[in-house]
């Protein structure tokens, strides 16, 4: 089958990459780009654990298309850590034990951030509507959305 | 010569530092079961059963082998007959008759999604594209799915020569009952007869899944000579390994097995599904293979718990004493035997003082996905049942629900219907506790709103483990451990070694080692590892005090009985006492060469002496009587922990054990079609809870030591999902009036109830 | 599966064209939530796929003679951040941002609700109440068709070989109008509708109702609107009495099927639930809150 060549921009360097037509922008990420931080948990949509930020919206790679990303600017997990400085929310992740096993972890970063980007004061309630297509089974979300609401109170410099 | 443990000085126990392995998992470094790859790979994928239960007459591969980029298919032909017997204790007795062909179906499929065949490809697509090819000629044959169905006589059965075990006098007619259990204490049937009242009635649950949200997954690269190494995503690499060996008829010296990062398995990823079919794919192509399951193919073919039948039967007096009670547990087991039956008879009851108990299990096959453990596995389930009865009983003779069970609580040396005796405290505490929450004063009052209470217990567990303890030149050490970490188990072994070398924290690097790097260790399940691995890695770590002080004698030149370790320093004692300056872990380290070259130390253990858990929970809801939605209102749950290594990852444990507890309560469950084929195989419509669904969990800590372990450790990771259900179906009762004794109580069950 | 083409087109007629002039099965890709579930798990193996996003009027939304044109292609998301368009239409814009998750409704369009022709699809009933039409585009130009025409039942359309949805028009607002929708499902999030229920209802200076209209998902083949349930609010001030009517109404029209989301008893009854509750916060909106 023909390819498709596509340019793109992800975590702030120009990408290019050919993909099988039938390929998600989830397997473009992983099997073409060896960028193995994006999780595959349902292939669905259905638990957000491929996240990615696509010009300024999060979405769910495993429900896009690797040709839909021509001209697009798309961050992932590992375009949240400037060099070796880890992102506020990384941090309070850690340190609030916001993660267990770590694997819905890359997905609910970058939806976090997403939100935090457009709002810098959430509340509880809206951390967790924001985060239901997040799907997490280890925590309970308590710790999650103890974390992203520190780390909106650090980033506000509160 | 031995390390001075005094409680009062513990500096790194009970203190909650980052996870070691918490940077690569924030930043997408952390190399899951999928994230692997070799060069020359090849891409596997399952053919899979459309039917519930077929005959399989003949496989067709030739088609699909014809295929380009096809390299290799096998079937259940490619897997070596294995001996039908069962071996191990009762509780975890495995058949690898019945595993091999839970991994690669033979004679028949027993469940949709059972697998038949596999195929390895240059890419997914072609690997997708080969199993369209290949032809399976299945004759469908009659099936069954729900568990009271397939015990009765006319059932279709699954394996047509299965006589039940565990009948007096022995069973002569084949059945779906794989196997009766029953446990006894007292004179139950008298004991009823004096009761002031007898509360019996009818549950059912149904079967959920453990919900992991990483798929398994796998990569094996197998060497002409027949050595072959695997790199897997599970709860022990030693138990892949000896499983996968055994099917594949590897050597097990000839397997190495390496633990990837987890993405959770809560009981689910103890046993094998795809690496043994990825060790014969790359044996066959002569190329590295990897499987990754997908979402469905999880839903269909791997986990769950049983769904369960079950009758529970209380006699009370009007004091409030319970004077006996009955159990009759009939559980799933899937497509093989092996449900968890015995550990709900056992568990049922257990937190209880009652004289006179009798329960009966029977583990039942049929037409689904084989068992597989689940948190607390078979607990949670008899639990629904008893802690629902006991609710009935307290309301029925007027108690507050936490008094009658403290009133009935068991204590150390009180009788246990599997014969032994307690031996801990800590069940009464955790009531007390729960009690002593400021929320229990007040109960919510709004219309539609109730409490419920239930407790939960669970054996936690102890069994082999192995460590090595590495001392560098710098002072820092490496601890490597067979325990692939599920929640937390890094850290809290790298805790307990800091603590007992007297070094900081940062300066312990814990991992797993792969099984040719370290001695045998049981999988991470049962609440064992913060025990039992724990346990190994302190003594590891006094070895290498023993060798600390020897050094430190050597540079002394003194007698190595007179040096004590303190603090994390060796200091001359004894006659000797005050002749040096005590030399630091990290200059002893530094001197490593001139005194007698690395130091180094292994354990390994077969711990015994580990405590039960126990929790005590309350849920406060409220429901909607016009469209039966249950909302959580508040939840409270107090645990016991021995002590707690890690108070913030022991929180996380009791938050993440309820909140499943609160999806198999309020939505999760299997829905079937009439042919058998599961309809909700998706997160979409297999309901777990989301963010928005729930209230921050309340968790309290409950701190009473196991005094058979050096730092007090009982487990935590399981009793916690135990009393959800029950919890919430004593809350909705008191909301609206209405007793609810089927799971899950999701919203058209719930009204149907409240109209009726 | 097939071998497929991926196309993106600047202009309606470039995507016609496309659609119109290939053989096969064709799909329009906008948010692709739906999409690409069907094509991976098998349902949908297509060999053309026209990705509409690049075409402007099908993703941008425009005051039209005081009233709202938005594209098809529009997503979710940009209905809701429109501070306009969702003051005009709360309730529709409620609806759309139901559809899936926050990431689902940064692609998911109305459009693509639409024309997926799932029974229970959330944007509908509300589009359907809301009296919105849509411009259709094909091979022999373009027509303008009310929206409950366009899906006919689970999986089908009216649409004909080579046409497509391209934009929705919603008239101009009357003064004291409000439209909501509810659904229920047993999460609070994440789940496809059980029962839908979108009003869209306007009152005259005095509170009385002079039109309505109701509309319920999830409990036939495809939203229905219902005559009746309008009928009971109008000319009414919208009092109990006339809510619980209407309620009923919406009850006594479902016509559900037992499935696993739901059983027909259960859906009869939630769905008058439903409409009850979204017409008290309609209510509410017609009288000025927000």
């Amino acid at each position: 089958m023909a390819k498709q060549h596509v340019m793109t921009t992800i975590n702030d360097n120009a990408v290019e990459f050919l993909c099988d037509m039938h390929q998600t922008m989830l397997d473009v990420l992983r099997d073409e780009l060896h960028m193995m931080g994006t999780k595959e948990g349902c292939g669905t949509g259905d638990c957000g654990a491929c996240t990615i930020n696509v010009n300024g919206r999060m979405a769910c790679s495993c429900l896009m298309l690797g040709a839909e990303a021509q001209g697009k600017t798309i961050t992932t997990v590992e375009g949240i850590a400037q060099s070796d400085k880890l992102h506020t929310l990384q941090r309070k992740f850690i340190e609030h034990a916001a993660l267990q096993c770590g694997i819905c972890t890359p997905g609910m970063l970058v939806a976090a951030k997403t939100l935090l980007d457009k709002n810098k004061n959430p509340t509880e309630e809206e951390v967790r509507y924001w985060l239901a297509g997040n799907l997490c089974r280890c925590t309970g979300y308590n710790a999650i959305v103890t974390a992203v609401l520190d780390a909106a109170k650090e980033m506000r410099g509160a | 010569m031995s390390a001075v443990v005094s409680e009062k000085k513990l500096k790194v126990v009970g203190t909650s530092p980052d996870r070691p392995e918490g940077v690569p998992k924030v930043t997408g470094q952390a190399q899951y079961g999928a994230d692997w790859t070799l060069p020359g790979m090849l891409w596997g994928k399952i053919l899979r059963s459309p039917h519930a239960h077929a005959r399989i007459r003949k496989i067709d591969t030739s088609k699909a082998l014809k295929l380009p980029g096809v390299k290799a298919v096998v079937t259940g032909a490619d897997f070596p007959e294995q001996k039908f017997e069962y071996v191990g204790a009762a509780r975890v007795a495995l058949n690898f008759w019945h595993i091999t062909r839970n991994v690669m179906a033979k004679e028949k499929a027993l469940f949709e999604g059972h697998p038949v065949a596999a195929v390895a490809a240059a890419s997914p697509l072609i690997a997708a594209e080969a199993l369209k090819l290949i032809e399976v000629d299945y004759e469908v044959l009659p099936h069954v799915i729900d568990v009271e169905e397939a015990m009765k006589d006319n059932a279709p059965l699954l394996f047509e020569d299965m006589i039940p075990r565990g009948y007096t006098p022995e069973a002569t007619k084949p059945s779906n009952i794989s196997k009766r259990v029953d446990f006894k204490i007292g004179d139950v049937d008298a004991a009823f007869a004096q009761a002031d009242e007898v509360i019996e009635a009818h549950f059912k649950t149904a079967p959920v899944h453990q919900g992991y949200l990483e798929t398994h997954a796998c990569l094996v690269r197998t060497d002409a000579d027949g050595q072959a190494e695997c790199w897997s995503s599970s709860q022990g690499h030693f138990a892949v390994r000896n499983l996968t060996a055994k099917i594949t008829g590897t050597k097990v010296a000839d397997l190495r097995c390496h633990a990837a990062e987890i993405g959770g398995g809560f009981g689910g990823k103890t046993v094998v599904y795809v690496e043994p079919v990825a060790l014969m794919l790359s044996k066959k192509s002569g190329h590295p293979v990897k499987i990754q399951m997908n979402r469905e193919e999880v839903f269909k073919a791997t986990g769950p718990t049983s769904g369960a039948s079950m009758t529970i039967k209380i006699g009370v007096m009007r004091d409030g004493k319970i004077v006996a009670a009955e159990g009759i547990f009939k559980y799933q087991a899937g497509a093989f035997p092996g449900s968890p039956v015995m550990n709900g008879c056992m568990c049922s009851f257990a937190p209880y003082d009652i004289a006179n108990v009798r329960t009966t299990g029977y583990d039942v096959v049929c037409n689904r996905p084989k068992t597989v453990a689940y948190r607390a596995p078979g607990s949670p389930i008899s639990a629904f049942a008893a802690e629902s009865a006991l609710d009935m009983a307290a309301k029925k003779i007027g108690m507050d629900p936490i008094d009658f069970r403290l009133k009935n609580i068991a204590k150390p040396g009180t009788p246990t219907v599997f014969g032994t005796k307690l031996a801990f405290n800590g069940f009464a505490e955790t009531l007390q506790a729960l009690k002593a929450h400021p929320a229990y004063a007040n109960p919510p009052k709004g219309k539609n709103q109730g409490r419920g209470v239930a407790a939960g217990y669970w054996f936690n567990g102890g069994g082999e483990s192995s460590a090595t303890v590495s001392v560098n030149e710098d002072g820092t050490a490496v601890v490597c451990t067979g325990s692939p970490d599920i929640g937390g188990s890094r850290a809290t072994t790298a805790q307990m070694a800091a603590e007992t070398l007297g070094i900081e924290y940062e300066r312990v690097r814990p991992i797993i080692a792969d099984t040719n790097s370290v001695g045998f260790t049981q999988t991470t399940g049962g609440s064992r590892v913060t025990f039992a691995t724990g346990m190994t890695v302190i003594n590891a770590c006094n070895k290498v005090i023993e060798e600390m002080c020897k050094r430190a004698a050597k540079i002394w030149k003194i007698e190595p009985e007179n040096v004590v370790w303190e603090d994390g320093s060796a200091r001359p004692a004894g006659k000797r006492a005050g002749e040096f300056p005590p030399l630091s872990f990290r200059e002893i380290a530094s001197k490593r060469t001139a005194t007698g070259g690395p130091i180094t130390a292994a354990a390994s253990i077969n711990a015994e002496g580990q405590a039960p858990g126990f929790t005590a929970q309350f849920a406060d809801v409220e429901v909607d009587p016009e469209t039966g939605l249950v909302k959580i209102l508040r939840y409270v749950a107090a645990q016991d922990v021995g002590r707690a290594i890690h108070p913030k990852y022991c929180e996380g444990q009791i938050h993440g054990g309820v909140v499943q507890g609160i999806g198999w309560a309020l939505n999760e469950e299997y829905i079937y079609d009439k042919n058998g084929r599961m309809e909700n195989a998706g997160f979409l419509d297999y309901r777990m809870p989301v963010a928005s669904d729930l209230p921050m969990i309340e968790a309290v800590i409950v701190e009473v030591p196991n005094p058979n372990h050096p730092y007090g450790v009982k487990g935590v990771a399981e009793a916690n999902i135990v009393p959800p259900m029950a919890a919430i179906a004593n809350a909705v009762q008191n909301a609206t009036g209405k007793r609810i004794n089927e799971l899950p109580l999701s919203p058209p069950r719930v009204l149907a109830a409240l109209d009726s | 599966m097939s071998e497929m083409r991926y196309e993106a087109p600047k202009t309606v007629e470039a995507a016609v064209a496309l659609l119109a002039g290939a053989s096969g099965t064709l799909r329009v890709l906008a948010g692709g939530t739906d999409l690409l579930v069907q094509m991976k798990s098998g349902r949908v193996d297509p060999t053309l796929v026209v990705d509409v996003k690049g075409i402007p009027e099908m993703t941008t939304i425009a005051v039209e003679n005081g009233g709202f044109r938005f594209g098809a292609a529009v997503p979710a998301m940009t209905l809701h951040e429109h501070a306009a368009f969702s003051k005009a239409w709360p309730g529709l814009t409620e609806a759309a941002m139901l559809i899936g998750s926050y990431q689902i409704k940064g692609r998911a369009s109305v459009g693509g609700n639409l024309c997926n022709a799932s029974p229970a699809a959330d944007s509908v009933p509300a589009l359907i109440a809301a009296g919105a039409t849509a411009t259709i585009a094909g091979p022999n130009g373009r027509r303008e068709v009310k929206v409950e025409d366009i899906a006919t039942g689970p999986g089908k359309t009216s649409l004909g070989k080579g046409e497509i949805v391209v934009s929705f028009f919603l008239p101009a607002r009357p003064a004291h109008s409000g439209d909501a929708y509810l659904r229920f499902i047993p999460r609070t999030e994440m789940d496809i509708a059980v029962v839908g229920a979108g009003i869209n209802l306007t009152l005259d200076a005095s509170g009385k109702c002079t039109a309505a209209r109701v509309c319920i998902g999830a409990v036939a083949e495809r939203a229905l609107l219902v005559p009746d349930a309008a009928k009971a609010l109008v000319g009414t001030t919208v009092d109990a009495a006339a809510i619980e009517k209407m309620g009923a109404a919406c009850s006594a029209a479902a016509k559900p099927i037992d499935d696993k989301r739901g059983t027909k008893v259960y859906r009869t009854k939630v769905c008058g639930v439903m409409a009850k509750r979204a017409a008290a916060i309609a209510l509410n909106r017609a009288k000025g809150a927000n």
